[in-house]
């Protein structure tokens, strides 16, 4: 079996230290180093490094989601994972929050002479805020850290590698589809969301004083336009964007076990819901702008 | 260069392959570092068709980065990689690929997906890159591909729920789907127990021997590699001290390939 093939003698260099594991990458230190002076510049450093290799992800993961060949059979499973299994709680969300807003506003227009303007008040706040935001958050939440562990988990094992080794694009099957996912669902979330707490605020103000439904509605809606109702709702495929391309970093850049994958997890949360935020303000601008 | 001239080049070093006069891996004074830490420092081998290439060395010599290196999981500071002539050094990750369909690669400690039993594991890749093939027909294909490890009795399983030996197992089935032409196995008994080491010896011997792939074996069991493979290069220090047969090594004088003999 073994071949009779000439000896060739390489020279060692004996100056070479012992080769070691590559270093663990560091987690964004904007995340976790307190805020002093001398440590400013690193942590500013850090947050600008972070930013461009989010810019380099996204491109790649623009580029592979469209050229073929498309991953329908897990773009389908993942409108599963992210959409139906999201609806329980950000219908349960939604309803909470019409519950609170039906109670408060009451207590404030009632305070104030405008009791009237009750069923429109709480239309405008659900559909324009309250709906879009508390999807958003509560997607950040379930969704940002069940991706952000899942594909930590995966890269930390050597799937993603494995993936790769098997000539399957792993920003295209893993990152694309999630990512578009949450972009397609969160719209239709935001959805379910407004008509749970427009719902429970119904419900609400019937407890109190009848109150049909359809007078609720038509009252509610009366001044409502289009403009009210599909720029606030599609601003959350923004949201959705943002969620699912920050988990998909966060855990596709993961290093370091178990402990590598719960920071993945926290920052995933943290960062999605932070950037939803930060988001929504100039989402709310432009939306007052361009559709007045 | 147009398709003609580019296939015309395929086909002459298919043939040179064929033939045993040119290698289907060949490895050019390739340099790794991280950080500041050089792990590979002008490593040269290459394999040909049908040959297994066994890579020695202490744990940290780069033994694991030099085939991730290979399947373009790592990119070189330095060097070129050429696979059936090509340089997949800079290629794009849809480039890298094509070249991929033709390599099987086992993980050292096998990377089976989690979330997959074992059939869906040895059909993932047939299911991305053999869309053609009906369901029956790829279902057939995985049976007979864990028949070959030895396997069919666990294709509803998951991988937790079988041994290290048996994912090993079943990542080499997996590494086998596509019919490769380049097999790496990244320390194929690590972590094994003597018995589980030698059936995952003879099995790579088997497999070898029924698809005549070029392989590059990393270990540092020297049993194993000498079992399965026709040559041995031995690494220290991100170099290789020597290259050649079993018993080339062990007429060595050189001090660092004697010790390693001694403890092995």
């Amino acid at each position: 079996m073994i071949d009779q093939t000439s000896v060739r003698v390489a020279s060692t260099d004996p100056a070479l230290h012992p080769a070691l594991p590559p270093a663990l990458p560091k987690q964004p230190d904007f995340l976790t180093a307190p805020l002093t002076f001398t440590s400013s510049r690193r942590v500013i450093n850090d947050f600008l490094t972070w930013f461009g290799d989010l810019g380099i992800f996204f491109w790649q993961v623009a580029h592979a989601a469209v050229t073929p060949p498309f991953e329908f059979h897990e773009l389908f499973l993942q409108l599963d994972n992210i959409g139906s299994k999201s609806l329980p709680l950000v219908a349960l969300a939604g309803a909470a929050t019409g519950v609170v807003l039906s109670l408060e506003a009451r207590y404030s227009l009632t305070r104030f002479g405008a009791k009237s303007l009750l069923p429109a008040a709480i239309v405008f706040s659900v559909i324009h805020e309250t709906g879009p935001i508390i999807t958003g958050l509560v997607v950040s939440g379930r969704v940002g850290a069940g991706i952000g562990a899942e594909l930590a988990s995966m890269k930390v094992t050597e799937q993603i590698d494995a993936i790769e080794a098997s000539a399957v694009n792993p920003y295209r099957l893993l990152a694309a589809t999630r990512i578009l996912a949450c972009i397609l669902m969160l719209p239709l979330l935001t959805l379910a969301a407004d008509l749970s707490g427009l719902f429970m605020g119904w419900v609400t103000q019937a407890l109190v004083e009848p109150l049909s439904l359809h007078q609720f509605i038509s009252s509610g809606f009366k001044s409502a336009t289009f403009n009210d109702f599909l720029p606030p709702t599609f601003k959350t495929a923004v949201f959705g964007l943002i969620i699912g391309l920050v988990a998909c970093f966060q855990g596709m850049r993961t290093e370091g076990g178990a402990a590598g994958v719960g920071r993945a997890a926290t920052s995933s949360v943290v960062l999605s819901s932070l950037f939803v935020i930060l988001a929504d303000v100039v989402l709310v601008k432009l939306i007052l702008i361009f559709f007045p | 260069m147009d398709t003609s001239t580019l296939d015309q080049a395929a086909t002459k070093q298919e043939q040179a392959e064929k033939d045993g006069n040119a290698p289907v891996i060949a490895v050019v004074d390739l340099h790794k570092s991280f950080g500041t830490q050089k792990v590979l420092n002008g490593i040269s081998l290459a394999v040909k068709r049908g040959e297994t290439l066994a890579v020695l060395g202490r744990s940290g010599t780069g033994k694991s980065v030099l085939l991730r290196l290979t399947i373009g999981l790592e990119k070189p500071d330095l060097g070129s990689i050429l696979l059936h002539g090509q340089d997949i050094c800079g290629l794009a990750l849809d480039q890298m690929g094509e070249i991929r369909k033709k390599m099987g690669f086992l993980f050292q400690h096998a990377a089976l997906y989690d979330s997959l039993t074992v059939e869906q594991n040895v059909a993932f890749p047939l299911q991305h890159h053999k869309r053609e093939m009906t369901k029956s027909e790829r279902g057939d294909r995985v049976h007979l591909l864990l028949a070959e490890v030895g396997m069919e009795d666990a294709a509803a399983k998951m991988p937790s729920d079988i041994s290290g030996g048996m994912q090993k197992r079943v990542g080499l089935a997996r590494a086998l789907a596509l019919e490769p032409d380049i097999l790496l196995l990244d320390e194929p008994t690590a972590g094994l127990d003597p018995i589980s080491s030698g059936e995952i010896d003879d099995l790579v011997l088997k497999l070898q021997q029924e698809h005549h792939m070029a392989s590059v074996v990393v270990t540092h069991d020297l049993h194993s590699a000498k079992t399965i493979a026709d040559r041995l290069a031995l690494l220290n220090q991100g170099s290789v001290v020597i290259e050649g047969s079993f018993e080339e090594l062990q007429k060595s004088d050189i001090e660092f390939v004697r010790e390693f003999l001694k403890h092995s």
